[in-house]
């Protein structure tokens, strides 16, 4: 397994080995973590869609390290609005840098940039297609707080129809020996490729609109935001709009030891009042994007094995 | 077939597609863009036979196909089988294979992929044959049959 000079575009392009040696040597970095790793490298930052999270964690992972960062958080500061292709942008880069990291709202845009580099590529999302690195903090997550990923059940709530996170993460898990619960409206189901690609490799899910009729046997709730750009009709996001709403009330019918993560900005899927409680994962959750993007910049730059 | 069409559409050299369902063999020949008067074409239809009930043909004289074109007939009809004509003879006969890799003959059906933005030659890795399920390399997106189109 290597991982010098190679790109991060899908959660499809990595075994579990490789997978589990990121989230290793993330743990690694968080425990010991040495300021002068990527002293000397440069990461582009190119930005073609804003994002705060993904942009700002990439750029803090790489400083606290010692690398230098370049880039755009916004097309509108950019030659792209003369037109200028994707391919010469990233031809331009990769002069520039040692790495670029990626967000661009057209799918398959990730893939395109990789080819036309030599730098390695790390996808920071492309459209509703994929988001590699929220994929593995989210696994960085579940395996910090719960000491293993292997036999929990998994719920996912809310949109899991355009919700790229999720589908990258059921993905992901399919390597691991869980049973998935999807939760949503009708409407807002599981597409049938995901669930086919669960089914070739024999992994254990259930549908369900109820939430309270499988929220006592979870150990981990993964919620998500019904995203407002990806209706077409307000009316339609309307209806469907915190449909599945957390609050205290859930409380008496989720155990203990449940942990609810949300890959953030909430709207109002969960209400603040559950923030306190021994069930939020979610702030610890974008914070674990430090250490698996440091963990990632420094094995794509080979400075760690 | 009796002997009496095979005299009328006998051919030289060339290459004659048959076993073709009746449904698909004017998809073929749309394809293949046969226009009258640049090659020596027939396109037959519903002759009998035991594999598909009723199948279709079609003759060209004078032109043998490229690779790439007999890929998209694979896609378009995966029954299809390609007879390569020369000197009044068959010479060689294959049935026509979906590849596990098609680069460039179709369009991604997602609106929102790079191929469909920027010029970029697509890329499809074949998931299932049979029905045709299709997942394009860029987007990722998983296509069927209905859902692809030809460039
Ligand atoms: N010289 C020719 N000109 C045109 N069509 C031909 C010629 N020779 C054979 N064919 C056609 O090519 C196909 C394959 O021929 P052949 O191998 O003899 O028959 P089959 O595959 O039905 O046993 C048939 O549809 C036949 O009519
Ligand atoms: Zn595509």
């Amino acid at each position: 397994m290597t991982f010098e000079n190679r790109d991060i575009i899908s959660i499809r392009d990595l075994s579990k080995n490789e997978i589990l040696h990121v989230l290793k040597t993330a743990k690694k970095i968080e425990r010991k973590p040495n300021p002068n790793l990527l002293k000397g490298e440069v990461m582009a930052s190119l930005f073609f869609e804003p994002s705060t999270r993904t942009r700002l964690s990439f750029e803090s992972a790489m400083r606290r390290l010692g690398g230098e960062v370049i880039g755009f958080a916004e097309p509108g500061t950019t030659s792209l609005k003369k037109g200028e292709t994707l391919w010469d942008t990233i031809k331009m880069a990769e002069r520039y840098a040692d790495v670029i990291v990626m967000r661009h709202p057209v799918e398959g845009a990730a893939r395109l940039a990789a080819e036309a580099a030599g730098v390695p590529i790390i996808n920071g999302g492309d459209g509703a297609n994929q988001h590699p690195t929220q994929t593995l903090l989210d696994l960085y997550t579940i395996q910090k707080a719960k000491g293993k990923i292997e036999r929990l059940k998994i719920g996912f709530l809310g949109d899991l129809k355009y919700g790229r996170t999720v589908h990258s993460l059921a993905i992901a898990l399919s390597h691991f020996n869980t049973a998935l619960y999807f939760i949503s409206p009708e409407a807002l189901k599981m597409p049938d490729s995901y669930l086919e690609e669960l089914d070739s490799k024999g992994i254990q899910y259930y549908e369900e609109t109820d939430l309270l009729k499988v929220s006592k046997k979870l150990d981990i709730l993964y919620a998500t935001r019904i995203q407002k750009e990806r209706f077409p009709d307000p009316l339609e996001y309307k209806k469907y709009a915190g449909v599945y709403k957390l609050n205290r009330s859930i409380l008496p019918h989720i155990k203990p030891s449940l942990k609810i993560m949300h890959p953030l900005p909430r709207v109002d899927e969960i209400h603040p009042e559950l923030d306190d409680t021994k069930h939020a994962l979610y702030f610890e959750q974008a914070g674990n994007g430090v250490p698996v993007r440091q963990a990632l910049l420094s094995l794509v730059l080979g400075r760690v094995k | 077939m009796n002997k009496k069409m095979l005299k009328i559409s006998a051919i030289n050299e060339g290459t004659v597609i048959d076993h073709i369902s009746t449904i698909n063999t004017f998809k073929v020949a749309e394809f293949l863009n046969l226009k009258e008067g640049e090659d020596v074409v027939t396109v037959g239809m519903n002759f009998e036979s035991k594999k598909l009930g009723k199948k279709g043909v079609i003759k060209i004289g004078g032109r043998f196909l490229t690779k790439n074109e007999v890929n998209k007939i694979a896609l378009i009809a995966p029954e299809a089988n390609i007879n390569i004509i020369k000197d009044y003879g068959v010479k060689e006969k294959f049935k026509v294979e979906i590849p596990d890799v098609i680069k460039g003959i179709i369009k991604c059906a997602n609106t929102n992929c790079i191929t469909n933005k920027e010029s970029v030659r697509t890329k499809f890795y074949v998931l299932c044959k049979d029905p045709l399920k299709l997942r394009c390399h860029y987007c990722e997106r998983v296509v069927g049959k209905e859902e692809i189109g030809l460039v």
